[in-house]
């Protein structure tokens, strides 16, 4: 099936009635609008995941000729297709966002195949070739950001001690960990980072007393990898700690003790969708990208980072948007003695073998089990 | 240590630590549950009571600037939701956990959709005692930033315990549970008893919540709960409805809560999933260990439900 033609025809068909042209600005005196469905697992301003997509959201709304309609706190279960069928058939949305990891397999698959003239866009990094053309599955390359957080930790550790409150070890989460601590150790080679994972994605209690334990080891500079980041930011700039966000800015909840932090930019990438659409091409079905793709970006600096800091940090962030950086380049050891990445090997963003990742590396304190 | 660390003490200071910052809102809300179970009646409401008071604590001291303004609010839609437990469950044939049940779910529900706004937003926070001034040891000093909430629930503890036996409230709201014809025949209404007692347990179950968002781990939002209230309904059962052994139990479910991130940070890192469990695991221990075929529950009010 050739994904373009259909795509033009559908647009042929509706695209002038939706409007979607006037949805990149070149024809807004359409009248009607295009719907544009988000569907996010928890709450859109929870600091963190979902407010990310709800950024990305915001920016579409921005956009002459388009409608952007929101469900919130919708879980991973039949109750996503739900959703999916009201907003296709009560508002007549032709895009749609199921945002979260667990809408993609099989609820989503099931609604492209239903609707094969619609698109659908997952957040996730999930299409094969077996998966309907009419579905994608984008992702970022957030450990790019995540090193860059790590440099300015590393300068910004007195202790030399890195704290990470993590969810799940899971590889995602362990790629953030083990960038962070390699971007750490590249301005503070002795520079650890301990890791304590909470065992899920939204616990609360938890993490506010992980976040302490950490601090009372002598952890100075704490990052997380939970759907809500408030929790930790809040709870470690209580304790005088400094923290690097995930997610969002969370500048405004802890301005003092905000470094920087690895953010998405759904809102850069978001209306490119829009645009491809509207010019008649086909959305990739696996898209991927980093800081040079702006699919992720930095948080701008706090106040407490230093100048080498920022230096040393924006000189690795020039080249990443070079493309001519790689962070996993061998030789590297996990934090067992064992060599992963043998000396010579450079595994690349794109590499799948990072994809698989179960180790923590040389640096880390803590273990994946 | 020279770089500030305190190595494996970490592990015995955040059990101290937690159980005096996690296990407050165990606290109030067994407590609360403590009043309403002895007067015989079960309100598994409580945690959709402990969201509500979280949430309404929030959005007044947001609203306010006062902390203290918080609390109150928390207790009082508390009560509010104490009161329409008992009221529902006046009515004839009207099953006390159902009703229990479905306040659960309306207070999360209510609490997530008028709360809406309040994710984002900083409130004021209530304030700290320092107990650590002596120490210059900066962790041990942190562990001793008690909130006076939890002083309060410490000091209620005996006090309940001491108003059930010799109090003539007290012994009215035993009476009422124990049993209800005796009540009758001395001359009072059991529901008005019940009524009352189920309001303090929830005005009680409120300012625990207000506890959560205001001060530890002190911000609102949708997960903050995660079945804080359920547990802390069960504990009451396992505290033998005896408000001391609630406060024993409290502080013991918050030093669990801190238990498997401590071991975490000093490097026992293996089985976290299971010292993440511990306070669930030590509940069915000693539920398995205190249970007999042979006798009900020693201390369960017998006009409860469940013992009836």
């Amino acid at each position: 099936m050739d994904f373009g033609g259909i795509s033009r025809r559908h647009l042929l068909q509706g695209g002038a009635a939706l409007g979607l042209s006037a949805a990149a600005g070149l024809k807004p005196a359409f009248a009607a609008e295009t719907t544009i469905g988000f569907i996010y697992v928890g709450s859109r301003d929870d600091y963190g995941y979902n407010q990310a997509h709800a950024q990305g959201a915001a920016a579409l709304k921005k956009l002459p000729g388009l409608k952007v309609i929101e469900e919130e706190k919708v879980p991973e279960t039949d109750a996503v297709e739900k959703t999916i069928e009201s907003m296709i058939n009560l508002d007549g949305a032709t895009l749609l966002f199921p945002t979260s990891f667990g809408y993609y397999n099989p609820h989503m698959i099931k609604m492209a195949n239903k609707y094969p003239k619609l698109h659908f866009e997952h957040c996730g990094g999930l299409w094969t070739d077996k998966d309907p053309k009419n579905a994608g599955s984008y992702f970022g390359y957030i450990d790019e950001a995540q090193y860059i957080s790590g440099i300015v930790a590393g300068y910004t550790t007195k202790s030399g001690k890195l704290g990470f409150v993590a969810a799940k070890p899971i590889p995602q989460v362990l790629r953030n960990i083990n960038a962070f601590t390699l971007g750490a150790r590249l301005a503070n080679p002795k520079a650890t980072t301990q890791v304590i994972f909470t065992g899920d994605w939204s616990m609360p209690v938890k993490e506010a007393e992980a976040t302490n334990s950490l601090i009372d080891q002598g952890v100075d500079v704490l990052t997380c990898h939970v759907d809500g980041p408030k929790t930790m930011v809040e709870n470690a700039a209580r304790r005088g700690a400094f923290v690097c966000g995930y997610h969002v800015n969370q500048s405004p909840l802890a301005p003092k003790a905000y470094l920087t932090g690895a953010e998405w930019n759904w809102e850069a990438l978001y209306p490119k969708f829009v645009k491809m659409l509207a010019a008649g091409e086909s959305i990739p079905n696996f898209y991927r990208g980093g800081l040079k793709e702006e699919i992720v970006k930095v948080s701008p600096y706090g106040e407490a980072v230093s100048d080498e800091a920022k230096k040393h940090a924006d000189e690795i962030k020039a080249k990443f948007m070079a493309d001519g950086y790689t962070i996993f380049k061998g030789p590297i050891k996990d934090n067992k003695g064992n060599t992963v990445i043998a000396a010579g090997t450079d595994r690349g963003q794109k590499d799948p073998e990072l994809e698989k990742m179960d180790y923590l590396v040389e640096g880390v304190l803590g273990a994946t089990s | 240590m020279a770089d500030g660390s305190i190595g494996l003490w970490t592990v015995p200071l955040a059990v101290l630590g937690g159980a005096i910052r996690v296990s407050t809102p165990f606290l109030f809300v067994s407590l609360g549950e403590c009043i309403t179970e002895r007067s015989g009646r079960i309100n598994l409401g409580l945690e959709g009571t402990l969201v509500m008071g979280a949430m309404s604590a929030y959005g007044i001291s947001y609203l306010s600037g006062s902390p203290w303004l918080g609390v109150l609010a928390a207790g009082l839609t508390g009560a509010l939701f104490g009161a329409l437990h008992a009221g529902i469950c006046s009515l004839p044939r009207v099953n006390d956990i159902a009703v229990g049940i479905a306040l659960m779910l309306f207070g999360t529900g209510l609490a997530f959709y008028l709360g809406k706004p309040l994710i984002e937003p900083t409130a004021a926070r209530l304030p700290a005692i320092d107990f650590g001034w002596w120490s210059d040891i900066p962790q041990l000093r942190a562990a001793l930033r008690i909130n006076v909430l939890f002083l309060i629930g410490v000091a209620l503890a005996p006090l309940l315990f001491w108003a059930f036996r010799t109090t003539r409230w007290g012994l009215l709201i035993r009476t009422a549970g124990e049993s209800a014809d005796a009540a009758r025949a001395m001359g009072h209404s059991v529901l008005l008893i019940r009524l009352r007692a189920t309001m303090a347990g929830g005005f009680l179950a409120g300012i625990g919540g207000s506890f959560l968002s205001l001060f530890y781990p002190g911000s609102w939002n949708e997960g903050l709960s995660s079945g804080q209230g359920i547990t802390a309904v069960a504990l009451v059962i396992f505290a033998r409805w005896d408000p001391m052994l609630c406060l024993w139990a409290s502080l013991a479910f918050g030093g669990a809560a801190a238990l498997g991130p401590a071991l975490q940070s000093v490097g026992v890192t293996s089985g976290y999933h299971l010292f993440n469990a511990a306070p669930y695991i030590l509940t069915l221990l000693i539920m398995i260990i205190t249970c007999s075929p042979k006798r009900t529950l020693s201390g369960a009010p017998a006009e409860l439900s469940i013992t009836r």
